[in-house]
């Protein structure tokens, strides 16, 4: 066993335990939490997977970011610390049967596919990396429409959550 | 990716295959489950990461660059779809927080107005 | 370049691997490399925080102290230095509270998810040219940048599960202010990257050695701006000086970490001052030249003895340079601390409109005369003394005419005149100062009055 594929269980070990921890949680801010070690755990693997500017992406924009804004929702929508919202038993029961179901098609569909002429299994020799300047020449070059579009996207994602959450009064 | 070439050992393709496979069933089944409007969106964050995580690693073993294509395509999209991510979370918690302040409380099964 | 974990399978090493393997083949059994790789990283990085926040504290109440006309700790040792020692003692022996409303796994996951980011941080500052915990981060910044992002989570943590008003009130503003402050921080860290070219610390350090004027903060005049910029900004991502509202301690007991007691509190007093010396080692390493001193020896040194491949003049080379750049590190700390008892503490409000009103366009537009400046002023491209540009001699002046980049060259000039003389001015005031006011040098020196006291009783 290499020490990849050590440090790949660890972080994906974290990562799946935390996914497991979301799942029978019913306290939202472990689920949060949880969300927290399952994203560092990510961040993990993209390292391994020698996406380290990815990494550093999705620490600040999923970890320092998204999880900050659901944490404040927590916040400002819950009564009391440990609301729980018990979901009825049938439906937690055809959801877990859905979710192993499908588990197992992916499974099984994963292990038998037979794409050995499209994808190697090999990974990139060492030496033909990923400089960061690839990186930047892509998302100028070839990527710059879905660039450009994910901008002006962003402008109105921020208006228009800001025109939605903002403080209205009541009518009396 | 045969079955006979899976093995513990040595990481490949399928390890993080599964694991991303794993991540999306229990973002799935948190969708399916939770009451809480935000444990819903939190259900929606696993399944976004379940499908970075399958980008990426399709990125690293494949040999796109021998094939013509672009040679970090799959990070660039991986990039986009974690900021596209945190856009939704946005407009969804200002939904979120509409939906609070209009019925006081974050329950979805509250959230039956529309129902004929 | 390889990605630094995938490459733990092939072989390759860092220096401090090396130290321990040597430069055999074939790797041992991957589990005792990988330990002893974590250990020969964690070891020292857990020193240097622990060394970095007893002297930190020690210095912030000598430095409070001088600054409020009192001696500041001075009994327990020479000058008071090893106060930090007796409190550390204090802190282990304190009883362990913990409220019992409280959610007991997240108040006791709180300290330890503050203080692991700053932790990791420390593993991309470059101490040296080969002294680096991990020299082939190739987007290091960003990563020091990423790690400290996620030290919110901690704080907002530890004011949700103490289950108590003021404490949530501390967390919800400490995240407000250092989400929002994290965008000036990252476009002025821009643009000194725009200016250098490459986002590996290490790199960032080599290419700023060939004397005062290549330090990136006198490359052009906005990244000038950009440094003070970044210092603001970092003071407020800190929650450090005029911006620390989460522990106000005049308003809200002690913020977020008002339940935390002995030694949690501890975790918390240890990150905030780790990330007071990684945020100041990150303004060092970016603008102020790194592990380089002022005449450019180190650099032309470092360059002679890679060429000859001396051992013993490396190690000297990157012993001083970690002296250099720790001494860098720790004059920006001193100036937080000394902005801290200087400066009086606005709203929250007023902070977060000096970030977005303020601070963020100020730092769209240096951003943008950055790059302006760029395309029309040519500029030196790269490390000095990799084999890139032709006749380019670093170390002579008469080089950069040659290679055309005069324009850039004078204003750096201009700059390091401006920002030299702006140093100058500030080291004479404070000395002026210092010589000057006659009533308050007794009042800082004077032995300890009890020791008067039963001098006087014991010989009456």
């Amino acid at each position: 066993m290499s020490s990849e594929a050590v440090l790949f269980y660890a972080f994906g070990g974290l990562a799946a335990a935390s996914a497991v921890v979301v799942v029978a949680s019913r306290n939202i801010v472990r689920m949060a939490v949880a969300l927290l070690f399952a994203l560092g755990g990510v961040a993990g693997l993209y390292f391994l997977l020698a996406a380290e500017f990815l990494a550093a992406v999705q620490l600040v924009i999923y970890a320092g970011g998204t999880l900050i804004l659901i944490v404040f929702g927590v916040m400002l929508t819950s009564k009391s610390p440990f609301t729980r919202l018990q979901p009825r038993p049938i439906e937690v029961g055809i959801a877990l049967g859905i979710g192993t179901l499908l588990l197992a098609v992916l499974v099984s569909g994963i292990l038998l596919a037979d794409c050995a002429g499209a994808f190697a299994s090999e990974p990139l020799p060492a030496d033909q990396g990923y400089p960061m300047q690839t990186l930047g020449q892509a998302l100028l070059g070839d990527f710059l429409l879905p660039f450009e579009l994910v901008s002006v996207l962003l402008l109105v994602v921020m208006i228009g959550a800001a025109y939605l959450a903002k403080a209205r009064r009541r009518p009396e | 990716m045969m079955l006979a070439q899976f093995n513990l050992g040595e990481v490949g393709l399928t390890h993080y295959l599964m694991l991303a496979a794993l991540l999306f069933v229990c973002g799935l089944v948190t969708i399916l489950t939770k009451r809480n409007a935000i444990g819903i969106l939190i259900g929606v964050e696993l399944v976004l990461n379940a499908a970075n995580v399958n980008l990426v690693a399709f990125n690293r073993f494949s040999h796109g660059a021998a094939a013509g294509g672009v040679l970090l395509s799959g990070q660039v999209f991986a990039v986009f779809v974690i900021v596209l991510a945190a856009a939704e979370a946005a407009v969804a918690l200002a939904i979120f927080l509409n939906f609070y302040n209009n019925f006081s409380t974050i329950d979805v099964e509250r959230a039956s107005n529309l129902k004929g | 370049m390889q990605s630094v974990l995938a490459s733990l399978a092939d072989g390759s090493r860092t220096v401090f691997q090396r130290f321990i393997f040597g430069d055999s083949p074939q790797p041992l059994s991957p589990w005792l490399e990988l330990a002893y790789s974590l250990a020969i990283i964690a070891v020292p990085i857990t020193g240097l925080v622990a060394l970095i926040g007893m002297i930190a504290i020690w210095g912030e109440r000598k430095v409070a102290g001088h600054i409020q006309s009192r001696p500041g700790p001075n009994r327990v040792g020479p000058f008071g230095l090893f106060q930090s020692i007796a409190d550390g003692i204090k802190l282990i022996l304190k009883e362990d509270l913990i409220p019992r409303q409280a959610d007991r796994p997240l108040f006791r996951m709180a300290p330890y998810l503050a203080f692991a980011p700053v932790f990791a941080a420390f593993v991309a500052l470059p101490f040296g040219p080969e002294m680096t915990f991990e020299p082939r981060l190739n987007a290091g910044v960003f990563f020091i940048l990423a790690v400290l992002s996620v030290e919110v989570m901690g704080v907002i943590l530890a004011g949700w599960a103490s289950n108590n008003k003021w404490s949530v009130y501390g967390a919800m503003r400490e995240a407000c202010q250092m989400v929002s402050y994290e965008i000036p921080l990252g476009l002025s860290i821009i643009v000194a990257v725009m200016a250098a070219g490459t986002l590996n610390m290490v790199q960032l350090g080599l290419l700023q050695g060939g004397g005062l004027h290549t330090w990136l903060i006198f490359r052009n005049p906005f990244t000038f701006l950009a440094f003070i910029l970044f210092f603001v900004a970092s003071l407020a991502s800190n929650k450090r000086a005029p911006f620390d509202l989460p522990e106000s301690e005049s308003e809200l007991v002690a913020g977020f970490h008002t339940e935390y007691s002995g030694m949690r509190f501890a975790f918390f007093f240890f990150a905030e001052y780790a990330a007071m010396f990684v945020v100041g080692a990150v303004a060092a390493a970016l603008f102020l030249g790194a592990w380089h001193d002022p005449f450019g020896l180190l650099g032309y040194y470092h360059q002679r003895f890679t060429a000859q491949g001396a051992l013993g003049g490396l190690v000297a080379v990157n012993l001083i340079g970690a002296a250099i750049f720790t001494a860098k590190a720790s004059l920006i700390v001193f100036v937080q601390m000394w902005l801290r008892w200087t400066l009086p503490r606005p709203r929250i409000d007023q902070v977060l409109y000096a970030c977005v009103k303020v601070l963020l366009p100020m730092a769209c537009v240096v951003m943008l005369g950055a790059a302006v400046w760029q395309l029309f002023v040519a500029e030196p491209v790269g490390i000095p003394w990799a084999p890139a540009p032709v006749g380019y001699e670093p170390f002579s002046l008469a080089g950069y005419r040659a290679a055309g980049w005069t324009a850039s060259l004078v204003a750096q000039i201009i700059l390091s005149a401006v920002g030299v003389g702006l140093f100058l001015a500030v080291c004479g005031w404070v000395m002026y100062a210092a010589l000057h006011a006659r009533r308050v040098r007794p009042r800082l020196f004077e032995p300890s009055p009890i020791a008067d006291k039963r001098q006087e009783i014991a010989g009456a």
